[in-house]
């Protein structure tokens, strides 16, 4: 990695982007995002404050709309809160935390400590809504070549990635480690990747976007599985359709085996699916994974129909063979010689087709930053690191990346999981190590902060801060619970929603 | 060559209403009001618009940093953005200029076009870090804060854009910005008939609010940048404490500067502030501010 190219001058050449400026010793770049500290180039971002909309009268009323149009530079009239975004480090933390803020929260006194983490220890749960075969569990995902992670445990109507973690970064060869680096900062600033896994899909990704796979824009989660669907919609077809088979790539449904069918009194039709037979008509494995039908291989339905039992099948019978997303749908009626032949499909069906569809949520890809805060970081608020530990465990101090609520594990360190979409843009940077710099703030009642060893001494007033000619403004995204409210004696630390 | 670098980037802000764009240092605040589908795809424009404008102003930049003669081969350059920055110099080249000075407005200007080419809007802004292209259609207006971005946040009052004016460029220059000035003033705001035009404008008057005073640090702008426009000119670095007789003189100067691009027609207005004290010269700004003894 050629990031900070070093002359004998001192002098830093910033590649992070076309303009390539020149850095002394002390000074920044164009952009005045990175600088040249001590012959290493650094991430220099301007403090992010997110402002709390004003409360009017009950009703949230963006700030600054007396100045409507125009960006703030003017400060707000709501609350603020100082995000780590930009903040920088005092890695490897021997010294206080760049910013210990005070602010007045309901007349509770309230701290925060706010940071930027350089998180070795850090990777990415990436949801991706689909039941498309995008590869086996386990296999490698592929960025630019390099491994950069894996396959993992596929989840309700989504197939889950592990990415990035330190392995990859410091692991495995310079340049895994680099494309690791470069994929995930990619990824947690809401950027768009492209990843293949190991004999599985190429994926195209961007967080809060629908999945791109083998080119292709998935649309929507499915309904539910294929058993699932049976039973939310048996009743809608019963007398319209005298079978009807539900294709997916889990789990099958046959509609007059089921036990809904059964319910409704519905008398055996005789089409039989190929694959194994879980419980009556639920059927695994009708065919190979795919981008076809409820994500199996399928593109022509009847390929999962295995025979037609003549003795027990009728002519004219009405066969309804749809998808768990209701993207796709075929209506078949069988002719005197009990084949099936494709038909116009009677409105009562199409509607509950459409129905499936609609029951379909937008299909998304998530992002899930992880990242252990339990190291030296913590010595930036406190003098006695474990007692930061304790006090999040305890639910009195909050934790927040860029102001958005995290969830921390369960265990020992403090290990948490934040989701990039809700974090203000572009809040990631990193560090040619490499490792990923990531905004993280603590927030706790001033009592409190002194009672763990805290820096009392270090605390300044937000309004100090904010007259910094470098603070950048921001709204507060109203989903995101307000950092400051003091943490009650219930909520676990880090509560989310 | 750069493996980690992040390309130009376009998102809506979190109120669902504001475009940001940001490549490397060019950070732009995007808003246009109008008929939805009109705004979404002004949007679009401004996006495709912006996505190469680094990359064809660093193709130049050499030549962009140098200094501008009225010769040929000064205005001769390939790129719209860097014509624009060009003309906005050139009624300058009288003193030492470079078209970097009008980088900035430059780009809002070309990103604005861009936004409007063929839509139906009422009115629209591009805010590249304080220089501000504006688009009003008739009968439309816009109200502006005017702050002095120091060491404290100060706002200095607001000024009302008519679509009558002849003004749809506002800029903002002075220390605590990121480009160098060989002057001391905190800040000059400028309204002109384009950014650019108000970029150039805004940066040259600060350079105009100076004088020689031993508070006042200077050192070459290579020593600091090795590749700034400015060469081994000197360029201040800290004000200390100056007396309220060098704060009067300094503006002086600058107002005598602005006074006389005002007459030449290169700016509408301009507002000019040192250690809290404030001149405004030309329209534009309202009654409230304290004026000029002209």
């Amino acid at each position: 990695m050629t990031k900070a190219k070093k002359d004998d001058a001192g002098i830093v050449t910033c590649d992070a982007c076309p303009v390539l400026c020149r850095i002394r010793e002390g000074r920044s770049g164009a952009c005045d995002r990175y600088a040249n500290r001590d012959g290493r180039l650094v991430r220099l971002d301007p403090m992010l404050i997110a402002n709390k909309a004003a409360e009017q009268e009950g009703e949230i009323v963006p700030f600054l709309s007396g100045a409507a149009d125009w960006d703030g530079d003017i400060l707000p009239r709501g609350e603020s809160f100082l995000t780590g975004i930009g903040s920088g480090t005092t890695y490897p933390d021997y010294k206080p935390a760049p910013f210990i803020v005070s602010s007045q929260h309901r007349g509770v006194d309230m701290v925060t400590v706010v940071t930027e983490g350089i998180f070795s220890y850090c990777g990415l749960k990436v949801k991706i809504d689909t039941d498309r075969y995008i590869g086996d569990e386990q296999a490698a995902v592929v960025c630019e070549g390099e491994p950069v992670g894996h396959v993992t445990t596929a989840e309700y109507g989504s197939q889950m990635l592990a990415l990035g973690g330190v392995r990859h970064l410091t692991g495995g060869s310079k340049k895994e480690g680099n494309v690791t680096c470069k994929m995930m900062l990619a990824l947690c600033n809401k950027g768009r990747v492209e990843l293949q896994v190991d004999g599985g899909a190429r994926l195209e990704m961007q967080a809060g976007r629908p999945p791109v796979i083998d080119g292709v824009e998935e649309e929507r989660m499915r309904v539910g599985c294929g058993s699932a669907t049976i039973g939310m919609f048996a009743k809608q077809w019963y007398g319209h359709a005298d079978e009807v088979v539900v294709v997916d790539d889990h789990i099958t449904g046959v509609l007059t085996e089921h036990q809904a069918g059964k319910f409704l009194g519905m008398k055996p039709a005789g089409i039989r699916v190929r694959g194994r037979r879980s419980t009556p008509g639920r059927y695994f494995q009708v065919a190979g994974h795919g981008t076809g039908w409820g994500g199996t291989d399928v593109s022509e339905p009847l390929a999962v129909v295995e025979t037609i039992d003549p003795k027990v099948a009728w002519p004219g019978l009405r066969l309804l063979m749809v998808s768990t997303t209701g993207q796709d749908a075929e209506f078949f009626r069988l002719d005197d010689d009990l084949r099936p032949v494709a038909s116009e499909m009677p409105a009562p069906l199409a509607a509950v087709v459409e129905r499936i569809g609609e029951n379909c949520e937008p299909a998304l890809t998530s992002v899930l930053f992880v990242a252990g805060a339990g190291g030296s970081l913590r010595a930036g608020v406190t003098e006695n690191p474990v007692r930061l530990t304790r006090s999040v465990r305890q639910a009195l101090t909050r934790v927040t990346c860029g102001g958005a609520p995290v969830y921390i594990w369960p265990g020992g360190g403090i290990t948490l999981m934040v989701d990039v979409e809700r974090m203000p843009d572009s809040a990631f940077g990193y560090v040619p190590t490499p490792a990923l710099v990531g905004p993280i703030e603590f927030s706790m009642r001033r009592e409190d902060y002194r009672a763990l060893g805290g820096y009392i001494d270090a605390i300044r007033p937000l309004e100090d801060v904010e007259r910094m000619t470098t603070a950048r403004q921001t709204g507060w995204r109203s989903d995101n619970p307000w950092p400051l409210t003091p943490c009650g004696p219930e909520p676990r630390g880090g509560d989310g929603e | 060559m750069n493996e980690l670098a992040v390309g130009a980037q376009a998102a809506l802000l979190a109120d669902g209403r504001r475009l940001h764009l940001n490549h490397g240092p060019m950070d732009l605040i995007v808003e246009a009001f109008g008929p939805p589908a009109e705004v979404e795809a002004a949007y679009r424009q401004a996006r495709d618009r912006f996505a190469t404008i680094l990359d064809e102003l660093v193709s130049e930049l050499p030549a962009l940093r140098r200094r501008y003669r009225a010769t040929p081969a000064s205005r001769c350059f390939a790129g719209p953005t860097a014509r624009r920055m060009a003309a906005a110099v050139a009624p300058h080249a009288h003193r030492f200029v470079t078209p970097m000075a009008a980088v900035a407005g430059a780009v809002a200007d070309e990103v604005l076009d861009a936004l409007l080419a063929g839509r139906r809007l009422m009115r629209a802004y591009v805010n590249n870090g304080g220089d501000i292209a504006l688009y009003l259609k008739r009968g439309e207006s816009l109200e502006a804060g005017v702050v002095a971005l120091t060491d404290r946040i100060a706002a200095l009052g607001r000024v009302r854009i008519e679509h009558a004016m002849p003004v749809r460029g506002i800029a903002t220059s002075g220390r605590g910005g990121r480009s160098f000035s060989f002057g001391i003033a905190e800040a000059v705001t400028v309204l002109a008939r384009d950014a650019a035009a108000a970029d150039a404008a805004a940066t040259l008057l600060g350079n105009a609010v100076d004088i020689r005073h031993p508070a006042i640090e200077r050192r070459p702008a290579i020593e600091l940048d090795p590749d700034s426009d400015l060469g081994a000119r000197r360029v201040t670095v800290s004000v200390g404490p100056l007396d309220e007789a060098s704060v009067a003189r300094a503006l002086d100067r600058g107002v005598a500067a602005a006074e006389a691009m005002c007459t030449a027609n290169l700016l509408y207005g301009a507002v000019l502030a040192l250690e809290g004290e404030v001149r405004v010269v030309g329209r534009g700004f309202p009654e409230s501010l304290p004026r000029t003894a002209a």
